[in-house]
């Protein structure tokens, strides 16, 4: 067996967002810090994938909207190379009268559909910005002696009641209802609530008549605007990893933990499936959750009531991701292919796509976000080529049979392709298509969810990813969770992992 | 025939012997146990309980909740569950345990059996299976209830090694805690010299089709030893000067516990000394070390309180004010002419504080209740421990 040379205080597993910005932060206050990657790339969920020769695209994640401020700012990301190729990206929603949204801003809407538009935009911005400093907070407990920031929660909760009774009335008549009831009671444009539907189901398992359905919305709102980083999203994970390696962080890719080494009571050190062990004081796991308690530790370090937890978080995937290499440029009735394409006709169609993913079957017309970023820059097809990259709700995650729903979906998507981009059939030189089961096995997020475990109502702030390990301290002394799965949920943005690291320093300064 | 969805006319189950228990039970009096149907008293319980203190008793084990554990990790499975260590087992012995959830809290106690290197018997007071599985996760073991292919009798008294040689089993060189195996009808007797009475005893398993010989065999055997079947009121009498507590009795599971002061640790329940906290990794091990720092809330001691009347259920205070603990089983002992209780104490009054409790009683007298203050001291349990529960081979003083 080898042993590694050279101890580290701490030891990240998991090369994604999160891992990265964890690291960086650790190695920012000092700690020798190495992070371990199974993959031969760092980047995880952030990366750029040439799917077909002279054809890239983001891999999995394709948008860049919820990078955490702190995150871009404390590993100073734009030094280290990140620069964005849109900025401010609009959506065109596509169909017989399309609709065009940058920002809360939408063209096309009637007047009064266009001044209720306005009215609910304030107050769903504003109720997401009371929210949001929680994402950069390690969830309060509601329990005593367990570190609350009590100073920090007053502020929040004073803010909160700072808009005033009729608004905080508001929030909490809203705050746990379904996306589709809030905006069927103040909007009658089907184009633009479909649109908005869909936004807020990106991602999730949950339809937009589900409850609790608004409270994503939300979350999506306390976002940033549409943006697409130049070379993708794996140019986020490089900046990132460069300024971990500026911090001093020690990456090492293809270094496969096979699992955490528990020495009287606590986590000690990784040992990897090439048989190397690594020791260190303190053990970060910015993977998934279920794999960190079940796979790494098991009961050799937990107790089976924590396991039971484990084993019913919540982690079905409703996304499926399409990349397409196209052969010349699609026309989608003329839409500019520089703007998210979105085809989501109405409320109704984004639930009836839902309905069948809960029987685990194919919809027959797939609602999906569709980005071109051939577009944008190029590099990412050949000269007068193009390729696409679509995110498509939803899509079964344990399905009878896998290969069959696969192709099914695929088919069902080009049909609805066809219909809003005539021609694009015939231009599809290589397609590819990762259904929930192929994000999962390709990237570690069991049942293909983004999030490493859903993000829902009941599985946010101080249940995730559920009760008594929300504030990234696991029962097991020295091992912490600083991934996805953890608070405040997954997207490329770093914030678990920031706010982890941020919480080990506090409690082990 | 039987069709399951229509259970709910027969609401209680018969065991194996359950022919001859009716047929011997004079005064019908029976009880639910573990959805079995249970004799609670034949028609003396004062002579059922001399029975266990002075010749041979036969009380029907059969609803005792029952798992079998098999497969190559079965014994680090059982040591992942519980607190003892189940590595140190020889095959073919018995021992007391109890296992906690994550919070370090008793769901329940029992006798653990090891009848080979990879297959064990569980028999509890409670149902389990849902969490017994889930503790499977990560071993390659199979766990399977088998409360009803298992028939079960508790052999005790002093004259019950010579009932069993004259039956044909010689125990006398079998030890406390280890089990015999003899060859009975069609199949396999199964001997273990335990017991819940505290008094020399065995328990007997084997197939439930042997199991009405079995009886009729031990009646036989035993005639001249004036053998006779107890119920559960004369066993609660033996066990009770024994020591012994019953979950659901003395303590209430923590999964059962809806109340969350309601549960108790092993170091509440007295049986902290059954951890080993060598071994490797178990449930509740970091909660209960983190207790073993910082304390318990809770005691479970002895009591020998004055006078006659028992004092079952009653508030125990310190002096005469302060309310300080419950009784949770007590009775008037035969054999030590004392007026004994088993009790849950707030700490230090089990120890440090104990010199001034007092038990409130209300005594029923002619359909009124008299309310009485007697003065209790904390004592060392077992209240009754004859020698010939240990020796071996057993002599019958």
């Amino acid at each position: 067996m080898l042993s590694s040379d050279r101890a580290s205080d701490a030891i990240v597993i998991g090369g994604g967002t999160n891992g990265l910005a964890c690291a960086t932060r650790l190695a920012q206050s000092g700690r020798k810090v190495t992070l371990l990657e199974s993959a031969d790339h760092i980047g995880g969920g952030a990366v750029t994938t040439e799917f077909a020769p002279g054809y890239r695209v983001s891999g999995l994640a394709h948008i860049l909207h919820m990078l955490d401020p702190r995150v871009a700012r404390g590993m100073a990301l734009d030094k280290h190379g990140l620069t964005l190729i849109a900025s401010n990206l609009s959506t065109t929603l596509l169909g017989n009268d399309p609709l065009v949204m940058t920002g809360q801003r939408v063209s096309g809407l009637s007047s009064t559909d266009q001044q209720a538009w306005d009215a609910l935009s304030t107050k769903l911005t504003r109720f997401a910005n009371a929210l949001a400093p929680f994402r950069q907070m390690t969830p309060p407990r509601p329990a005593r002696g367990v570190g609350n920031d009590l100073a920090k929660l007053a502020r929040l909760g004073l803010n909160l009641r700072r808009m005033g009774q009729t608004d905080f009335r508001e929030f909490l008549r809203m705050i746990l209802i379904n996306v589709a009831d809030v905006l069927e009671d103040d909007l009658t444009d089907d184009r633009l609530m479909g649109l908005l539907a869909f936004d807020t189901m990106l991602g999730a398992w949950l339809g937009p008549r589900s409850p609790n359905s608004l409270i994503l919305l939300l979350n999506r709102l306390s976002g940033g605007a549409l943006t697409l980083p130049r070379g993708g999203m794996g140019a986020v994970a490089d900046a990132m990893a460069q300024s971990a390696q500026a911090a001093g962080v020690n990456i090492r890719t293809n270094a496969n933990v096979a699992r955490i080494e528990i020495t009287t009571d606590r986590a000690t050190g990784v040992a990897l499936t090439n048989g190397e062990t690594l020791t260190a004081g303190l053990i970060v796991s910015a993977i998934n959750p279920r794999t960190t308690f079940e796979n790494l530790v098991g009961p050799r370090g937990f107790d089976t009531g924590l396991l039971r937890q484990s084993r019913n978080i919540r982690s079905r995937g409703g996304a499926a991701k399409l990349h397409l290499a196209l052969t010349g440029t699609p026309d989608f009735r003329g839409a500019d292919l520089k703007s998210r394409l979105v085809i989501a006709p109405s409320v109704n169609a984004v639930e009836n796509a839902f309905n069948p993913v809960k029987y685990n079957e194919v919809p027959a017309h797939p609602v999906m976000e569709i980005i071109l970023p051939s577009a944008h820059e190029p590099g990412m097809a050949p000269q007068g080529h193009h390729s696409l990259s679509a995110v498509v709700q939803f899509a079964p995650h344990a399905p009878a049979d896998p290969d069959r729903a696969r192709s099914t979906m695929l088919a069902n998507i080009l049909t609805t392709l066809e219909d809003h981009a005539p021609g694009i059939g015939a231009l599809i030189a290589r397609s590819e298509l990762l259904m929930p089961y192929d994000i999962a096995a390709r990237y570690g997020m069991q049942g293909g969810n983004w999030h490493h475990g859903e993000l829902a109502v009941e599985q946010m702030l101080f249940l995730r990813p559920f009760a008594g390990v929300s504030q990234y301290e696991t029962p097991l002394p020295g091992l912490w969770l600083a991934g996805a799965g953890a608070h405040p949920g997954g997207g490329i943005s770093g914030a678990s992992g920031w706010n982890a690291a941020e919480r080990i320093i506090k409690v082990q300064p | 025939m039987t069709d399951t969805r229509l259970h709910y006319r027969k609401p209680l189950l018969e065991t194996p012997f359950h022919p001859r228990i009716a047929a011997a039970n004079r005064l019908s009096e029976w009880g639910a146990w573990a959805g079995y149907v249970s004799a609670l008293a034949f028609g003396d319980t004062e002579m059922e309980y001399t029975a266990i203190r002075n010749g041979a008793s036969v009380y029907d084990l059969c609803p005792m909740v029952k798992y079998r554990i098999t497969g190559p990790d079965a014994a680090a499975y059982l040591d992942r569950l519980t607190v003892r260590n189940v590595g140190k087992m020889a095959v073919d012995s018995v021992h007391y345990t109890v296992w906690c959830d994550d919070d370090g809290k008793v769901m329940d106690d029992g006798t653990l059996f090891r009848f080979g290197p990879e297959n064990f018997l569980i028999c509890c007071q409670e149902r389990h299976l849902p969490w017994l599985l889930d503790c499977t996760w990560g071993f390659d073991v199979t766990v399977t209830e088998v409360t009803p292919d298992i028939a079960a009798l508790s052999l005790q008294g002093p004259c019950t090694a010579s009932v069993l040689t004259a039956a044909g089993f010689d125990v006398n060189a079998l030890k406390p805690f280890r089990i015999a195996h003899f060859p009975f009808e069609n199949g396999t007797l199964h001997i273990s010299r335990t017991g819940f009475t505290g008094d020399l005893g065995y328990e007997l398993w084997c197939d439930p089709t042997d199991a009405l010989p079995l009886w009729d065999h031990l009646m036989q055997s035993g005639a001249p030893w004036g053998i006779r079947p107890i119920g559960t009121q004369a066993l609660d009498l033996a066990r009770i000067e024994a020591g012994f507590i019953i979950t659901n009795m003395d303590f209430i599971p923590a999964e059962q516990a809806l109340r969350e002061d309601r549960v108790r640790s092993p170091f509440e329940l007295g049986l902290d000394w059954l951890i080993d906290w060598g071994k490797s990794h178990f449930n509740g091990r970091r909660a209960l070390m983190a207790e073993r720092a910082k304390g318990s809330e809770w005691a479970l001691v002895g009591l020998d309180i004055e006078g006659n009347i028992s004092t079952e259920g009653s508030l125990i205070y310190h002096g005469k004010q302060r309310e300080v603990g419950h009784i949770t089983a007590a009775t008037w002992s035969p054999t030590t002419k004392r007026n004994i209780a088993i009790a849950q104490l707030r700490r230090p009054y089990h120890d440090k504080k104990n010199k001034d409790l007092w038990v409130e009683v209300y005594a029923l007298r002619e359909l009124q209740y008299v309310k009485l203050m007697l003065k209790a001291r904390v004592v060392p349990r077992p209240f009754y421990a004859p020698t010939r529960r240990r020796t071996t081979p057993p002599g019958v003083t």
